[in-house]
């Protein structure tokens, strides 16, 4: 008998501060296995989000920093520029990234910055309790769009995905799910080959993960899943971007 | 290069200083009147090796400082007042985790957009700890292009000494003139390659991951980190606080300025001296910490002593000067701003009235 | 034959497990842990674990292990 499936040596044995059910604890496990997978847990400086996962440092076991909120791609890009031989990624909510980090997350990118970017799509601002983010869907409620998000007061889910792909520096896009083990797997993947580049010194690398937040969905953990395959995909479809 | 002699601008004797100081990053945004400073750094970062990036905006400029900090690297940027309004949320996340950086403000006219004439308005935003929360930058202000060169050094080193953010301050006109700068025997230090800080984030290869962080969120420990920075503080209250000094043995009325207004207020103390008017000068070279020190000494030695603040704003080193002499000496103020300088005789004919 | 071993103290009751397992082999616990939750518990009784790893891919707090 042996053991085939254990937690990753990257990621410190302890209990999370996450709800049930939610999709930092997958995608922050995906990270530490492909760290170690690819053997550079030693190199890797981490540069963590404001948002739910403002304390991954504390799951993490490698080189981390905070964030003021939205600012963690003009962090790593000081990190990356004077410590180029390490591996920097950052790990942002659609608040941080799609929002207040607007103007750091494209300017890395079309300056082409050798980082990795994991980017946590759960349509909403966790941390805070609930309110609209840039991806929010048109109809969903939320504590801000009580009504549900309109169209004509809040514009539409903001696609920062396809909007970085034109961008010539950026040289990797994909989006990716958290809704069935399967799809657990192909994000795995996805992460891999986005720090993959970075070793190999290829550009700016970004990997949009679909992830479920039941708590501020108003749904059971399996059925925040379900609501990712049924609805959020149509919204923002999975695949390679670039 | 022993005392080599040229003829620079304030702005780009900044740069020089900084990178003969051993600052390997350089993030900033275009801004008048300090543009020669980024320039500068544009042209001479990449040819000593260091790193120059024109971020974005002046947000990210000191976001990306703060990276470049937590990599263990010197690491600076510079503006000028809109812009440092900016880098406030940036510059008390260093001051709360604990990152040594440099920021240079050259300051001008204000509130609002203002003008690009020089000011001395940003007083209160250096010292108060412009952005939130209980912290201090240390706040040099150069008065000549040799200081605008020798206090980069001063400033690196402090920076790192207490892992803590320096503000340089100075102003539209110091920025745009030119004077002699003397090179002694500058020291070239590629900080870079020669230490790096073991709290740092540089990979954790033999050694236990280290974690860059101003969020504490158990009870009682931001408290403690807090009660840690208030020692840091008192310590740098104790040995760091400086100033030049004009006459002062005999002086009855003393004159306060810094920067450039200190250069035309040492104008008229030499004026009325030869008159034979018994005037001083204190020229507070640390803004913070404030030169408590040296006021309380001659408010106690003296009876009768009058100072007068001169500043290019409407009275913000006035009220360190006030808090510092505790009622003990009677002090008046003469100040312009919004791009308005006093004159020596507007000056001179304050003092006479006093 | 393949099991898993289930972490009750780390897990947070979210269930996620039971959903994706192929063979029905997890079910909920009668006890509560130290975090306040109902962990889950497998049953090897109910059938022939696989060793697919589909329980401790999805699940978000590391709690599973997977022995063949």
């Amino acid at each position: 008998m042996q053991k085939i499936f254990s937690p990753p040596k990257s990621l410190r044995n302890i209990i999370t501060h996450y709800c049930p059910g939610c999709g930092h604890g997958i995608t922050q496990r995906l990270i530490a296995e492909v760290i170690d997978e690819l053997k550079i847990r030693e190199k890797v400086i981490g540069v963590c989000p404001v948002g739910c996962a403002v304390v991954a440092y504390d799951y993490w076991d490698f080189d981390c920093t905070e964030a003021a909120h939205g600012r963690a791609l003009a962090v790593a890009t000081g990190i990356k520029r004077v410590r180029p031989k390490n591996i920097v990624f950052t790990y942002q909510g659609d608040g941080d990234l799609a929002a207040i980090g607007t103007n750091e997350t494209i300017h890395a990118a079309n300056r082409g910055e050798k980082l990795t970017a994991i980017f946590i799509n759960n349509a909403v601002y966790g941390m805070t309790g609930g309110q609209m983010a840039p991806t929010t869907l048109l109809g969903q409620k939320t504590i801000t769009t009580p009504q549900g998000r309109k169209k004509e007061k809040e514009g539409y889910p903001l696609k920062i995905s396809e909007m970085l792909a034109i961008l010539p520096a950026v040289k990797y896009i994909a989006r990716v799910a958290l809704f069935s083990p399967q799809e657990v797997l192909k994000a795995k993947q996805a992460i891999k080959v986005a720090f993959e580049n970075q070793i190999n010194n290829l550009g700016f690398s970004l990997v949009e993960v679909l992830s479920p937040c039941p708590t501020y969905w108003k749904l059971s953990p399996k059925a925040a899943m379900d609501w990712i395959k049924d609805v959020m995909i149509k919204e923002f479809p999975l695949g390679r971007i670039k | 290069m022993v005392n080599k002699k040229i003829l620079i601008t304030g702005n780009e004797a900044i740069g020089k200083g900084a990178i003969d100081a051993g600052c390997f990053f350089y993030a900033g945004y275009p801004i008048t009147p300090q543009n020669e400073l980024t320039s500068y750094m544009a042209e001479s970062m990449p040819k000593a090796k260091r790193i120059f990036i024109q971020a974005e905006s002046e947000i990210s400029a000191i976001n990306m400082v703060f990276g470049a900090s937590a990599a263990g690297m010197r690491a600076m940027t510079s503006s000028s007042s809109p812009g440092i309004s900016l880098k406030q949320e940036g510059i008390s996340y260093l001051a709360g985790a604990e990152l040594p950086a440099v920021i240079v403000n050259v300051m001008r006219g204000g509130p609002g957009l203002g003008n690009i004439a020089a000011a001395q308005s940003d007083y209160f935003q250096a010292t108060r700890a412009g952005g939130h929360g209980d912290y201090h930058c240390i706040v040099l202000a150069p008065f000549s292009i040799q200081e605008s060169y020798d206090f980069m050094k001063l400033a690196f080193d402090l920076a790192d000494k207490y892992r803590n953010p320096v503000l340089i301050l100075s102003d539209g006109m110091l920025g745009q003139m030119m004077e002699p700068l003397f090179l002694g025997r500058s020291r070239h230090t590629p900080y870079a390659i020669h230490h790096t800080p073991k709290w740092a984030i540089s990979g954790c290869l033999r050694r236990k991951p280290n974690v860059i962080r101003s969020l504490y969120l158990k009870e009682g420990v931001l408290e403690k980190l807090n009660l840690k920075l208030q020692e840091k503080y008192k310590k740098i209250k104790e040995k760091e606080a400086r100033y030049e000094i004009l006459y002062l043995e005999d002086a009855k009325i003393i004159l306060v300025a810094y920067g450039t207004m200190a250069r035309i207020v040492k104008s008229v103390v030499k004026k009325l001296r030869q008159k034979g008017k018994k005037i001083g000068l204190i020229r507070p070279i640390t803004l913070w910490p404030f030169p408590e020190k040296i006021f309380q000494y001659l408010s106690l030695k003296h009876k009768g002593l009058k100072f007068l603040v001169v500043e290019m704003s409407y009275g913000q080193m006035l009220e360190d000067v006030k808090l510092a002499l505790n009622g003990k000496a009677k002090v008046e103020f003469l100040g312009r701003a919004g791009g308005g300088i006093p004159t020596e005789e507007e000056i001179i004919k304050r003092v006479i009235a006093l | 034959m393949p099991r898993i071993k289930i972490n009750q103290e780390k897990c947070k009751g979210c269930l996620l497990c039971i959903s994706f397992c192929p063979k029905g082999l997890i079910q909920l616990s009668k006890k509560i842990n130290l975090q306040g939750y109902r962990p889950v518990e497998f049953n090897k009784d109910k059938g022939n674990c696989l060793g697919c790893l589909q329980c401790a891919l999805i699940c978000p707090d590391f709690c599973i292990e997977v022995f063949k």
